[in-house]
């Protein structure tokens, strides 16, 4: 079987700019922040950024390598509007395809199983289809002749997601209460890349959970990479809570270009482990 | 604000309802005869209502602690991460009181933005799971501060969708939609008849009808006679002061 390890700097060299990236996790929890923070380090652009949005969105609203976000809402959670989207989308910065969150699953669940699109009923009625005209309605073709929304499958190029352990080979296993969404980004995407808390041998996975735990299989991802620390400052239960005082200093650096400036060069500038250091 | 406050201190002594503790049973009340559905209160004072109503008059009602797990008061009882949310969403058993930016007199709800939604003057919260909510389950609204900022003509981004909409919509696409009540710190109000106006139900004890009109920013149904809304029993007030909310968060979304 492959040894699928890789470095944070070898998954960043796989991307490009203008590709589709879906970002597993949910709000401030369980986001793959080192590689997040990695492709604030990289020239990547244009990007479109699939997500139940948090500060990896923020991050990369605020760094301008967003071109556009699908999502349904992007908030840190305890701090409910995230700041440094809040400001892209007030000063039009950053383009915006604004889904219901069913409707996003639906479009994730369409493109796993390499459907056109999912009829859903989410989203009729409301100013979704009105934001987004490229959206179709399908009728019923049973007696019923129900109408809905005809939600379009939504492909990744590539899906980024964080778990607590994974083997080499790319098995991944959650260890906190909720699974998200990642193993529908990983199944939506061409090439999918799993950062984890812990890197151990195959046979140490049950020890640590229950086989449902197990959550992305390795035919499903491309590369591994340990990332200690690495959903920092989102939440990794039940490795670590999120840290909300530094959550806080996240937010507050976007209240002036010029704060966010300070932010960058004290915190991101640097590569991973100068970042891991200076939060420690 | 007319009416006299007591804070949670007064529990032991039986002082008479907070407005902050008349929000919580009119909130509460807003499930009766839901059975064994999941209640997902969004805000202090629709938690509390939810946990009053499980504890009294609603005894079958599910409670989940916001991230993934369904509570009997401590204890576990299921599982219900957001992929299952969105299922529950879609099965219909649910009732979802949520809150709203902006509301108007169809119960259209507004949390994405203010201003123009291709550049806003103020980004919210994004529609979230709105739409799917409102055409799927029951939909009630809690509004810690009725004004004609937050009732108004018209809301920017339809995100829960009202009456006049579920209308358009027509059957069967429309079956699922019913927006049972908004509480308000000044009112409860409901959207009865065949229009499906909102109309003021109760004034919330100490607040006048004009004063309930004045907040609102359209022109609100006010029946003749406009009741009060019941204030909470002494055995609701000590659950609300002693079990419930102990640290008087309460006050904080209310006063």
């Amino acid at each position: 079987m492959a040894d699928k390890v890789m470095s944070i700097a070898e998954v960043v060299g796989e991307l490009r700019s203008g590709m589709t990236i879906g970002i597993g996790g949910w709000g401030s929890r369980r986001k793959p922040m080192a590689l997040v923070r990695a492709i604030l380090r990289s020239e990547l652009r244009d990007l479109t950024v699939v997500s139940y949005g948090g500060p990896d969105v923020g991050l990369l609203a605020a760094s301008g390598q967003a071109r556009r976000v699908v999502c349904g809402f992007v908030s840190l959670d305890s701090i409910p509007l995230e700041p440094h989207y809040r400001r892209a989308r007030e000063q039009g910065t950053i383009e915006l395809t604004e889904l219901d969150e069913g409707m996003l699953h639906w479009g994730l669940l369409a493109a796993a199983h390499r459907l056109p699109f999912l009829p859903i009923r989410a989203g009729l009625g409301s100013d979704v289809p009105r934001v987004n005209p490229q959206l179709r309605t399908v009728r019923s073709p049973y007696e019923d002749g129900e109408e809905f929304i005809a939600m379009p499958a939504l492909k990744l190029d590539v899906a980024l997601i964080h778990l607590n352990r994974a083997d080499a080979q790319g098995n991944g296993q959650y260890l906190g209460p909720d699974p998200y969404f990642d193993d529908l980004f990983c199944l939506a995407a061409t090439r999918s890349f799993l950062s984890c808390e812990q890197l151990v041998p195959t046979a140490d996975l049950l020890a640590g959970g229950p086989p449902q735990s197990l959550l992305v299989h390795r035919m499903m991802v491309d590369g591994v990479v340990p990332t200690p620390h690495g959903a920092h400052f989102t939440s990794c239960v039940p490795d670590y809570d999120r840290d909300e005082a530094f959550q806080r200093v996240y937010a507050q650096s976007a209240a002036t270009p010029q704060d966010w400036e300070q932010f960058r060069a004290t915190y991101l500038d640097g590569d991973e482990s100068q970042y891991q250091k200076a939060v420690s | 604000m007319t009416a006299t406050r007591h804070g949670s201190a007064d529990a032991s002594i039986g002082g008479a309802a907070s407005r902050a503790e008349v929000c919580v049973l009119a909130c509460a009340e807003a499930w009766r005869g839901d059975g064994e559905i999941l209640a997902s209160p969004m805000g202090i004072i629709p938690r509390l209502g939810a946990q009053l109503a499980r504890l009294t008059f609603a005894p079958d009602l599910v409670l989940s602690d916001g991230e993934a797990y369904l509570l009997d008061g401590e204890t576990v009882e299921g599982w219900l991460p957001y992929r299952q949310v969105f299922r529950l969403v879609a099965s219909g058993r649910r009732h979802v009181m949520m809150g709203a930016s902006q509301l108007d007199r169809y119960g259209n709800q507004n949390i994405a933005c203010v201003g123009d939604w291709a550049r806003p003057t103020r980004q919210l919260l994004g529609v979230r799971g709105a739409p799917g909510n409102t055409v799927n389950h029951t939909t009630s609204y809690w509004v810690p501060r009725h004004s004609a900022r937050v009732l108004v003509e018209r809301v920017d981004m339809v995100s829960g969708v009202g009456y006049d909409r579920a209308a358009a919509l027509g059957a069967p696409g429309n079956r699922f939609h019913e927006i049972r009540r908004v509480v308000t710190n000044l009112a409860v109000l409901d959207f009865p008849g065949p229009e499906h106006a909102m109309r003021l139900c109760s004034v919330h004890p100490g607040v006048s009808v004009a004063e309930v009109v004045a907040a609102t920013g359209f022109p609100l149904s006010v029946p003749d006679d406009v009741p009060e809304t019941r204030s909470p029993t002494a055995a609701e007030l000590a659950l609300i002061r002693d079990r419930l909310d102990p640290g008087g968060a309460r006050d904080r979304e209310v006063s």
